[in-house]
C-alpha cells in the first residue's frame, strides 16, 4: 500500500491583532499535524467545530496558504502546485452546505460544466457527460436544467458530488458532507459515497463531527484537538480502546440508543462549557500542550 | 355480469413547477408602486418611439413660426398650450422624451459595463487592484456631474454629446462601489471557492459566478439611475448646454418658458411636469423591483 496523500508537520497560524493593528500573537488553527491517507481508503478526521478541520481542508485545496509542514501526493511535495489545475484534476472537494457551494444564479447543468470546461472536455460532449455524472449520483438527467433552489439539500449535495467527480479525480476531500443535511438524507447520501468510492477507487479524506458516522465510514481516524492530532489509529482500536481524554469526550458525547452501546459508553468527567475562544486559546496553549504529553 | 375495470389509482402528476418568471411576474404584478412605473416608463419609451406618428403636430419640432397663435393656454386643440412662437407644446414635450431617455440610455449603456467591471476586479482580487480602483472611484465621486459637464462644455462646446460624455465619465463611480460590496461579500462563498477549486478561469469567476448574483440588484440600480441622469440631463439643458434649439428638450423648453412666468406657466410647469413624471416613473420601477429582488445594497 504507497500513501496517496502525506501531510507532514502541516502548521497554520493566524495572526491575533489588537485595536491599533498590532500583532499580539498567534492562534494556532493547526498545529504540526502529520497523517497520511493510503490508497483507495478513508481517512477520517474528527474534531468539534473550530478544531481546524476545514484549515487543513482548505490548505490541502490551495484555498488557504500553509504556514509550515509540507503536503505530498503520490510522494511529491504540492505546496505552491495547490489550487493550479494539474492539481485539481486530482484532488477534489464536496463543500459542507450543498446551499452555498452551488451557485444560486447557476443550473445544475451549468454547475457541473464549469470543471467539464476548465478541464478541456469538448462542448459539445458537456451534455453527455453531465448526465452521466448526474446518473452516476443516482439523479435523473433532467435535473441538469434545474435551480438549486428547486432541490432538496440532499439532491444538492449529491449535485455536488457529481461536480466534483466531473475531473475524475483521485482523492476526494469530504468537508462534513453531510452535516447539513437531515438524519435520514445523511445515511443515503453517505451509502453513495461508500459506493462511489468502491466503483471508482477513490481515497477519501472524510472530516466531521459525527463520530458515528465516521465509524462506519472510515478506515482510519485522526481526532484533532485545538489544531493537534491527540490520537490516531485503525477506526475499530481508537473507538473501542480510546487513549486520549478528549477521545473519551468526544465518544461519551455521541448519542446512543442500545444498551449495548450504552455499555460501552466511556464514564469519565465530562469538560463543561464550550470550546475557548482564539484568545483564552492562547492563554490555554501551555497547559493543553502538557496535557498532550502525557 | 360485465366485469368492473377498477380505475386505476390516477398517477399523481408531479406538481407543475411555475417558473421563476411566472412567480416573479405575479409578485411584481401585486406592488402597485412597481405597475404604476413600469407603466409611465412603458408609456414614455413607447411615445419617444412614436412620437412622429402620435403627436399632433410633428412640423413643429422644427423652426416653425406661427405667430397668430402664440401663447395660447392648454385646450382642445393644443393639449398643453403653445409657445411664444407658436408651437404645440405637447408636440415638443413628447419629442423632448427622446432626448432625455436617450441621454439615460448613453449615459448608462457606458457607465453600467465600465462600472460593473472595475466594481468586479476590485472587490475580487483585493490588493492593490483594490486600492486603485477604488481610490480613483473615491475621486471621481467627489465630483459633482453637473459641474463637471460644465467644464467640458466650457473647454470644449456646449452641445449634447460632450454633456453625455461628461456624465458618463463620472457616473460609473456608483455602479463600482454596488458591485465592489456584492463582489466583496460573493468572494468568500463557497460556491466561488469551489469554482476555484475546479479549475475555472477569473474570467469565468468574475462574469459567470459573481456577476449573476449582482444581476438583481443592477436591474434597480439602473432604473433609479436612469430618474436621476434624466433629472441631470433636464438641469443640463436648462443651462443651455444640452442639444441646441430648435430641437425640443424638456430642460431647454422650461428655460425658454421661464422668461413667460407666471402669465404664460404652461411653457414651463408642464414640460417640468414632464420630465419630474418620468423621473418618478423610473424611481417607481426601481423601487418596486427593489421590493420584488429583496435587494439591500441599492439605497
Amino acid at each position: 500500500m504507497s500513501a496517496m496523500l502525506e501531510i507532514v508537520g502541516l502548521t497554520k497560524l493566524f495572526p491575533v491583532r489588537n485595536g491599533f493593528g498590532r500583532k499580539t500573537g498567534d492562534v494556532r488553527a493547526v498545529d504540526d499535524v502529520s497523517f497520511s491517507i493510503e490508497k483507495g481508503k478513508v481517512y477520517g478526521l474528527a474534531g468539534e467545530s473550530g478544531s481546524g478541520k476545514s484549515t487543513i481542508a482548505r490548505m490541502i485545496m490551495g484555498l488557504a496558504k500553509p504556514t509550515g509542514g509540507d503536503i505530498r501526493l503520490d510522494g511529491h511535495s504540492i505546496i505552491g502546485e495547490t489550487g493550479t489545475r494539474a492539481y485539481g484534476r486530482k484532488v477534489q472537494m464536496v463543500f459542507q452546505n450543498p446551499g452555498s457551494s452551488l451557485n444560486p444564479r447557476r443550473t445544475v447543468g451549468q454547475s457541473i460544466a464549469v470543471p467539464l470546461a476548465a478541464h478541456g472536455t469538448p462542448g459539445g460532449e458537456h451534455r453527455r457527460r453531465i448526465a452521466e455524472l448526474l446518473e452516476m449520483v443516482q439523479l435523473p438527467a433532467d435535473f441538469a436544467l434545474r435551480y438549486p433552489h428547486e432541490l432538496s439539500g440532499g439532491q444538492k449535495q449529491r449535485v455536488a458530488i457529481a461536480r466534483a467527480l466531473a475531473v475524475a479525480p483521485q482523492l476526494l476531500i469530504l468537508d462534513e458532507p453531510t452535516s447539513a443535511l437531515d438524519v435520514s438524507v445523511q445515511a443515503r447520501v453517505m451509502d453513495l459515497l461508500v459506493d462511489l468510492g468502491r466503483q471508482l477507487g477513490l481515497t477519501y479524506l472524510f472530516i466531521s463531527h459525527d463520530l458515528s458516522l465516521m465509524r462506519n465510514f472510515a478506515d482510519t481516524v485522526g481526532v484533532l484537538y485545538l489544531g493537534k492530532i491527540v490520537e490516531t489509529g485503525a477506526t475499530a482500536s481508537v473507538f473501542e480502546a480510546p487513549q486520549h481524554d478528549y477521545t473519551r469526550l468526544l465518544l461519551a458525547s455521541v448519542p446512543v440508543i442500545s444498551a449495548e452501546e450504552e455499555a460501552m459508553r466511556p464514564t469519565i468527567p465530562l469538560i463543561d462549557g464550550e470550546i475557548p475562544t482564539a484568545e483564552q486559546l492562547i492563554a490555554l496553549r501551555a497547559a493543553v500542550s502538557q496535557r498532550i504529553e502525557k | 355480469m360485465a366485469q368492473e375495470s377498477h380505475p386505476k389509482t390516477v398517477p399523481t402528476a408531479p406538481p407543475r413547477r411555475l417558473s421563476n418568471a411566472y412567480q416573479n411576474w405575479y409578485r411584481f404584478s401585486r406592488n402597485p408602486t412597481a405597475v404604476i412605473g413600469a407603466a409611465i416608463v412603458i408609456l414614455a419609451i413607447l411615445a419617444a418611439l412614436l412620437a412622429p406618428w402620435i403627436t399632433p403636430y410633428p412640423e413643429h419640432v422644427g423652426a416653425v413660426v406661427n405667430f397668430r397663435a402664440r401663447h395660447l393656454p392648454p385646450s382642445a386643440e393644443y393639449w398643453f398650450g403653445t409657445d411664444n412662437v407658436g408651437r404645440d407644446i405637447f408636440t415638443r414635450v413628447i419629442f423632448g422624451l427622446r432626448i432625455s431617455l436617450l441621454l439615460a440610455l448613453v449615459v448608462l449603456g457606458i457607465a453600467i459595463p465600465v462600472g460593473t467591471t472595475l466594481g468586479l476586479l476590485a472587490g475580487y482580487f483585493g490588493g492593490w487592484v483594490e486600492v486603485v480602483i477604488m481610490r480613483l472611484t473615491d475621486i471621481a465621486l467627489a465630483i459633482p456631474p453637473l459641474v463637471m459637464a460644465l467644464a467640458v462644455a466650457a473647454v470644449l462646446s456646449p452641445d449634447l454629446i460632450n454633456s453625455m460624455l461628461a456624465i458618463a465619465a463620472l457616473w460609473w463611480t456608483w455602479h463600482t462601489r454596488l458591485i465592489y460590496s456584492i463582489t466583496r461579500q460573493l468572494r468568500t462563498q463557497e460556491f466561488v471557492e469551489a469554482a476555484e477549486t475546479l479549475g475555472a478561469s477569473k474570467f469565468h469567476i468574475l462574469f459567470r459566478e459573481i456577476l449573476p448574483n449582482c444581476v438583481s440588484a443592477l436591474a434597480v440600480k439602473t432604473s433609479l439611475d436612469a430618474g436621476f441622469v434624466i433629472l441631470v440631463g433636464a438641469s443640463l439643458s436648462f443651462l443651455g448646454l444640452g442639444i441646441q434649439p430648435p430641437t425640443p428638450d424638456l430642460g431647454t423648453m422650461v428655460a425658454s418658458g421661464s422668461a413667460f412666468l407666471p402669465d404664460y406657466w404652461w411653457e414651463s410647469v408642464l414640460p417640468g411636469f414632464a420630465i419630474l413624471i418620468v423621473a418618478l416613473g423610473f424611481n417607481l420601477l426601481g423601487d418596486g423591483l427593489r421590493d420584488l429582488f429583496d435587494v439591500q445594497e441599492v439605497r
